[in-house]
């Protein structure tokens, strides 16, 4: 064991969840720990590309039940970077397709004897019903529009280490929030760590009953522009709506891409993000993208350290409870 | 002449406005004495007695909303199940719903719910039939054959009858028998892919929702049908505030507007999907304590005029899946006396007589049969209920064939201990039952 392993060789008593399925039901002491644990994660490792041994031994399945090529990589090498094995598995072609259920499924995989279970899923709560049928640490890749706490987590850290803090900043996220799994995880983190939250695009993607939950709304991105430390650009689920929400892609551009117009109207030290896969010319132009105030290639590095953190803090090794409280005294007698 | 005499209860009869310690003697399966006086002066010599002192006495309890699934979906209850979940629960009488598999919207399929339900032996089982033929919506069923056949009411159930010009029909063509068109009201654009309903849990959960203005639009729609034809419309699981403004408002105007709540609609709220438990899927779904307290209300001042369960049995294989995935459904038989006195004897929001309406006497009036009461040369249906008995509702010993319920574990209070159909006692709650 190297000296970084021995940094990691006990999960921090503070840490008690056995899953992570969304930063809703976080507090802020129990983000900042991820992040501070992602952080450790990325100084141990040269920025995430060495190994370490802290998962040594674990087995991690990958099952992902919509298409997905970062965020399914990035935990496998986060895994790896770890020293765990990980097993692939796609929904196309397994007994799925032959009728079985995501349950039984689910099961059949933890009798391999598996130690944590990341899940990507089309539909929201999937994650949390496979805790109630599964003994293993769950970790949320994504359930629908309903959060994506990995990237979050990894927005989030991607701030922080371009402005230091979160507290009193201004973070404005732009688009399909109605459909986006990633704005909700955003909104839960920032307003717990003391950052402003303003939402921003047309009223059939963004619901004004974000306001009961602390947020402002807005569907004026030009107004809101100047008032902004972040921005970051939420793609357009097509492939989730009914009806299309808005009249053309390019209405949608003209009021709410990020292009080098709108660049020039905003703070100079704005920071962009934006989740990916991005649609280069609807939520953001191809210069904008590459602009040197755009994150959005650290964004994928540190995706890296929060999952390895996600994945050492739900099933690394626990430190065992002090002899005193967990042994009642005169047992032996 | 078999006799069975029902001794010391509180008879609470809406029909003969009846709140009296008394007796019920039945005879030959027709009610022969009834009241204080009845039978009390140690003289009758009964066949069988049940002691009832502490026992509230009603006219059995009728369903007029449940799902027995049978033709089609045995698996997830047939008739018999049904039955035997019906009696279990207090109830005398159910009408079941058509959309089975085929629908039943022909005197064939009418008389084998009659049959099996005759072969079942518990509880009566009243054939609400479809409104359109296949139960498509397209064109009318064969109304007037089905009502010779003994159909009592008229559905689309599961789907809303959509044609606007096919509903104007079914209102004007139904109107000829005296039977009322039982409305689904949803619009389905609106509620398309919807799991929940719409508002801020469906928003932070990421669920598809089903808006308020989904079930309300299409009520509005339907009570100026009502309106301009004179026809009978009957509102199915009222479940928003805004529903029950517009039947108020339309009871006013002497609209012949009726509508039921269910026990669900009134006690729980879109707060329990934050589990994402599929036994809280239904349709309507649960909506907010606004609306919650909106059908309470509704209940109270007689604008819903009853309590119906929309019984909805689904196979555990079937319900316990991702929430989108899962059908929509809850079953309702067997908690729905304990969660009524529950949530509206208990906290003193309705008295007896009140709840025994809404149970019993109106449900028979909506659907023209004759029960309900209690009166003399009645049908001997009569529900016995411990009012103040503590118990747990545990799914495993459901007589219904599916378990989705999302009230297993609830500690309730009141409990129907004896089911008694035509002057035969169908059910009684054994003591070891009711300690379990």
């Amino acid at each position: 064991m190297t000296a970084s392993d021995h940094a990691f060789a006990e999960v921090p008593h503070a840490w008690t969840h056995r899953h992570l399925l969304d930063l809703e039901r976080l507090s802020a002491d129990e983000i900042t720990l991820v992040l501070d644990t992602a952080t450790a994660f990325k100084d141990a490792t040269n920025g995430c590309r060495t190994k370490l041994s802290a998962l040594a031994g674990a087995t991690v399945v990958n099952l992902f039940f919509e298409s997905s090529t970062r965020t399914k990589t990035s935990f496998a090498l986060a895994a790896r970077r770890l020293g765990a094995d990980v097993v692939d598995f796609s929904a196309a072609g397994s007994s799925l397709s032959k009728g079985e259920s995501f349950i039984d499924t689910a099961k059949n995989l933890e009798a391999m004897g598996i130690d944590a279970v990341v899940v990507r899923h089309h539909t929201p709560g999937t994650p949390h019903l496979l805790t109630q049928h599964l003994g293993v640490g769950v970790i949320n890749a994504g359930d629908g529009p309903h959060e994506h706490p990995t990237q979050g987590l990894l927005d989030i850290l991607s701030i922080r280490e371009r402005l230091g803090s979160l507290d009193g900043i201004t973070v404005g996220l732009v688009g399909d929030i109605a459909h986006s799994r990633t704005a909700r995880s955003n909104i839960w983190g920032l307003t717990k760590l003391g950052a402003k939250v303003i939402l921003c695009g047309p009223p059939t993607l963004v619901s004004h009953r974000w306001q009961e939950f602390g947020v402002e709304v807005s569907h004026d991105l030009d107004a809101i522009l100047p008032r902004c430390n972040v921005l970051n650009l939420l793609r357009i689920q097509f492939e989730r709506q009914n009806t299309r929400p808005f009249p053309s892609v390019r209405e949608y551009a003209h009021l709410y891409a990020m292009d080098k117009q709108r660049l020039r109207r905003a703070r100079p030290d704005l920071v962009i993000l934006a989740p990916g896969p991005i649609n280069r010319g609807v939520e953001v132009t191809a210069d904008v993208a590459d602009c040197p105030q755009s994150l959005i290639l650290d964004q994928v590095t540190n995706g890296l350290a929060v999952r390895m953190a996600a994945l050492w803090l739900t099933c690394g090794r626990r430190a065992t409870t002090s002899p005193s409280a967990s042994q009642p005294t005169g047992a032996s007698t | 002449m078999p006799t069975l005499l029902i001794q010391g209860g509180r008879i609470v009869d809406p029909s003969q406005s009846l709140d009296a310690v008394g007796n019920v003697l039945i005879r030959d399966g027709r009610i022969v004495a009834v009241g204080p006086d009845a039978a009390a002066d140690g003289t009758v010599v009964a066949d069988e007695v049940i002691d009832a002192s502490g026992l509230i006495v009603t006219p059995g309890l009728i369903d007029m909303h449940v799902h027995l699934r049978e033709p089609g979906r045995e698996e997830d209850e047939t008739i018999e199940t049904g039955a035997a979940a019906a009696i279990a629960g207090g109830f005398t009488s159910v009408a079941c719903i058509p959309n089975t598999e085929p629908p039943i919207d022909s005197q064939a399929a009418v008389e084998f719910i009659h049959q099996k339900a005759a072969r079942a032996d518990a509880c009566n089982v009243f054939v609400v039939a479809c409104a359109s033929k296949n139960r498509e919506g397209k064109e009318l069923a064969e109304i007037g054959q089905l009502v010779e056949a003994g159909a009592v009411a008229f559905t689309d159930d599961g789907s809303p009858v959509y044609d606007a010009e096919l509903m104007r029909r079914v209102f004007e063509y139904c109107r000829m028998f005296n039977k009322p068109f039982l409305a689904h009201e949803e619009v389905l654009e609106l509620t398309a892919g919807g799991v929940m309903h719409e508002g801020r849990v469906s928003m932070v959960l990421g669920l598809k929702g089903m808006p308020a203005a989904g079930e309300e639009v299409m009520i509005g729609r339907d009570i100026a049908l009502a309106e301009v034809t004179g026809g009978w419309l009957h509102v199915m699981h009222l479940s928003t505030a805004g529903g029950v403004e517009l039947v108020r408002r339309a009871k006013a105007r002497g609209i012949a507007v009726t509508a039921e709540a269910t026990p669900h609609h009134f006690t729980l709220t879109d707060e329990c999907l934050r589990h994402f438990d599929s036994n809280y899927k239904m349709s309507p779904p649960l909506r907010t304590a606004a609306d919650v307290e909106a059908i309470l209300e509704g209940l109270v001042d007689g604008t819903i005029d009853c309590i119906a369960t929309d019984h909805a049995p689904h196979a555990v294989e079937k319900k316990m899946l991702e929430l989108d995935r899962a059908p929509f459904g809850i079953l309702g038989l067997e908690t729905a006396v304990g969660l009524s006195i529950t949530r509206l004897i208990v906290p003193g929001r309705m008295d007896w007589t009140r709840l025994v309406a809404a149970m019993s006497t109106l449900p028979a009036k909506i659907l023209g049969i004759d029960r309900g009461t209690l009166g003399i040369g009645a049908i001997g249906d009569v529900t016995l209920i411990d009012p103040t008995m503590s118990w747990v509702v545990d799914a495993s010993q459901f007589r219904s064939k599916s378990v989705n319920t999302p009230f297993h574990g609830w500690q309730l209070t009141g409990r129907a201990v004896a089911t008694i159909v035509g002057g035969r006692i169908k059910f009684r709650l054994t003591e070891t039952a009711a300690a379990s």
